[in-house]
């Protein structure tokens, strides 16, 4: 509490944020985890290179999010959830209030995390010293992202069960008769856990429709490729057959990414005002959840790590010659960026 | 004799749940088996069918809870604690969610085999961290169940009891949460019950107490938090020692629970516990397989014998006129016909 620093001026904050394009925060969030990865020889890199546009055009151009009500600088740990910890806290507030026509970000591979924190950081939802406190004792700002990490509102670690949390908040959010929507971020991997099939024939059942799901398609996983994995192709065509609205995009495109979430806000707009004093008895298209598969490339945007294909679940640096070529793509990329 | 209660819950939850809009019911394809079947037809747009997928019904409820609705899961209990176990520590207990975990089959109480039989729900349920375990032992504790659920902030896990279930307390005694109740004292042995065992220890403790063995009898209905001292205080006084019995493995259940607390208060009484000794059961009536196991009165009066180090002279006879005055023989004829055609 006594690190708490003087609060920079909101105009002069809202007047910058105004100018962030998805491009920018896109290059932004992967020279922070490149500079993070390089202070701490590892880090989830690869989750960088592939999710950064889907990341920020999330928080840019789709999702109605107030400001953040969380601090700058992340709060220690409170300890977990009990009866006898009232203390206890998630990370949600960074993704602004909770408001009945606001939108609510569900965050799924929470391996991402470190993705996610320089995307608040980027967006001046956190300060941007909040990554010193990563993965450090005591800290909220964990590597593998709980509830009570920033941007975090569930618990996701063991893999594929948030959209099943983030239906159940969407179901209460129709019975409560909010507007807002719940956005979900995946990752292709947790497409081969049953529960999440599991979902999406829930949400399809009971037409909900006030969600939205954007999956980084990097085709990679801790093993390494899917492919060889465990494949889940035709993923499209399985969502479609479990009545899902699903758009296959390039996941590098801010464009191709906004567009089916904003064409789904207008015919939402559209049919509301066609049925408007009516009952109109069958489901609405818009009564599924949305899925946007995001095809994205795991070394976009820092090429050397081609070298590590197909392992790049997890970088970290194999001798000091590899160290210093990745520093020296940092101060190349300082420099272009100054 | 004791009142023989039909469907305790079902017409419980209709009751209870009719005007609080909040408390939602979510089924996995077994809604007339846990009896939800009333309150689906009654509130149709409080209740949620989720199929066969028991993970994913888990998450939901989660996401519903932590929007301020009180999900109640009803399903058996083997598909509560065995299947979605990672989902159910992670998405509900971790957070401290107040989902309310409704499980029916409990032990030996169907004929559906080891796939239908939970007999580690209470161990695995009281390794969770958050999570409150009740169980009910007759109609009147079936009833109480829900305000008891209710009461409590965090995530709690129900052994409940369907059917034909025999109301052994008065139905103005309802359960109180972290109280045992007291059945009887004795200074030579104390009898710990839970669930569906307490029945046969009442008849089994009438037996003993007629041959002049002083017994005490506690019934247990919260196995999580484990807490009441007069259980200590009761088994203290009992010179050859204690004796438990429940449906359940005894393995992480009530016999456990009580095993630790003796040790850390340092309480020197021997101990036996009753229930499933490290075994798989399988599929046949109720009865036959509390006997094939020994959760029955038969073996908690050998368990005696075995503590005060003498026969009794209890035959199978004698505890037959004792079960008689709990319930009577054409009761016995309904559960068992109540047992061969219940849905599964």
């Amino acid at each position: 509490m006594n690190a708490q620093r003087p609060q920079p001026d909101p105009q002069a904050i809202s007047a910058e944020l105004s100018a962030l394009t998805v491009q920018s925060v896109a290059a932004g969030i992967r020279r922070r985890v490149l500079e993070h990865t390089l202070r701490n020889n590892g880090g989830y890199l690869s989750q960088a290179c592939s999710a950064a546009e889907i990341l920020a055009t999330l928080f840019l151009r789709v999702m109605q999010l107030g400001p953040s009500t969380a601090p700058l600088i992340p709060r220690p740990f409170a300890g977990v959830p009990s009866q006898n910890n009232p203390a206890a806290l998630t990370g949600a507030g960074y993704n602004g209030p909770r408001a009945p026509d606001l939108d609510r970000f569900i965050f799924s591979p929470v391996h991402y995390a470190l993705v996610l924190y320089a995307l608040l950081i980027e967006l001046g939802r956190l300060g941007p010293d909040a990554l010193e406190r990563f993965n450090t004792d005591g800290s909220t700002v964990e590597l593998i992202g709980a509830e009570h990490s920033p941007g975090h509102e569930v618990t996701a670690g063991s893999l594929g069960q948030a959209l099943s949390q983030a239906g159940g908040i969407a179901l209460a959010r129709r019975l409560r008769g909010e507007s807002g929507r719940v956005w979900v971020f995946m990752s292709d991997g947790e497409f081969q856990e049953g529960q999440t099939w599991e979902a999406f024939a829930a949400l399809a059942h009971h037409h909900i429709g006030n969600l939205g799901v954007y999956i980084d398609a990097n085709a990679q996983q801790c093993d390494g490729a899917m492919a060889d994995v465990m494949t889940i192709e035709p993923l499209a065509d399985r969502l479609r057959a479990f009545g899902a609205e699903v758009h296959e995009v390039d996941g590098h495109d801010a464009e191709a990414l906004a567009k089916p979430a904003l064409a789904r806000e207008n015919t939402v707009i559209r049919e509301r005002h066609d049925t408007a004093g009516q009952q109109d008895p069958t489901p609405a298209a818009i009564d599924r959840p949305l899925v946007v598969i995001a095809r994205t490339d795991t070394c976009r945007g820092i090429d050397l790590l081609r070298e590590r294909a197909p392992k790049l679940h997890y970088l970290r640096f194999k001798s000091p010659n590899e160290q210093d070529a990745y520093e020296d793509l940092l101060e190349h990329w300082q420099d272009l960026a100054s | 004799m004791i009142e023989l209660v039909t469907r305790p819950h079902r017409s419980n939850l209709l009751r209870w749940a009719a005007k609080r809009s909040e408390v939602l019911v979510l089924g996995a394809d077994l809604t007339a088996s846990c009896e939800a079947d009333g309150f689906r037809d009654q509130f149709p747009e409080r209740f949620f069918s989720f199929g066969m997928a028991e993970q994913n019904m888990l998450g939901f409820a989660a996401g519903l809870a932590r929007e301020g609705f009180f999900p109640y899961i009803h399903t058996f209990s083997v598909f509560i604690t065995r299947r979605p176990f990672d989902q159910l520590a992670m998405s509900i207990a971790y957070p401290n969610l107040p989902v309310r975990l409704i499980g029916f089959l409990p032990g030996l109480t169907t004929p559906g085999g080891v796939t239908h039989q939970a007999i580690d729900d209470i161990a695995l349920m009281r390794a969770l961290p958050n999570m409150t375990v009740l169980e009910a032992g007759d109609a009147t504790e079936v009833e109480s169940m829900l305000d008891a659920a209710q009461a409590i902030e965090g995530p709690v896990y129900v052994r409940q009891l369907r059917g034909e279930v025999p109301r052994l307390f008065p139905s103005e005694q309802p359960l109180r949460f972290g109280r045992a109740r007291l059945l009887g004292s004795g200074t030579d042995l104390a009898v710990i019950s839970a669930g569906i065992c307490t029945e046969e220890a009442l008849s089994a403790v009438a037996a003993l107490r007629s041959r002049g063995v002083a017994t005490s009898h506690l019934h247990v209905s919260t196995l999580k938090p484990f807490d009441d001292p007069r259980l200590l205080e009761q088994i203290a006084n009992a010179r050859y020692g204690a004796i438990t019995i429940e449906n359940h493995s005894i393995i992480g259940g009530l016999g456990s629970a009580l095993a630790e607390q003796l040790a850390e208060q340092g309480i020197g009484r021997r101990l036996i516990r009753l229930g499933l000794r490290d075994t798989y059961a399988h599929g046949a009536s109720k009865p036959y397989l509390m006997r094939e196991y020994g959760l029955d009165a038969r073996a908690l009066v050998h368990a005696a014998e075995t503590l005060i180090d003498a026969s009794l002279g209890i035959d199978d006879a004698v505890l037959a006129e004792h079960a008689a005055a709990v319930r009577g023989a054409a009761q016995r004829e309904t559960l068992a016909k109540a047992d061969k055609t219940e849905d599964l």
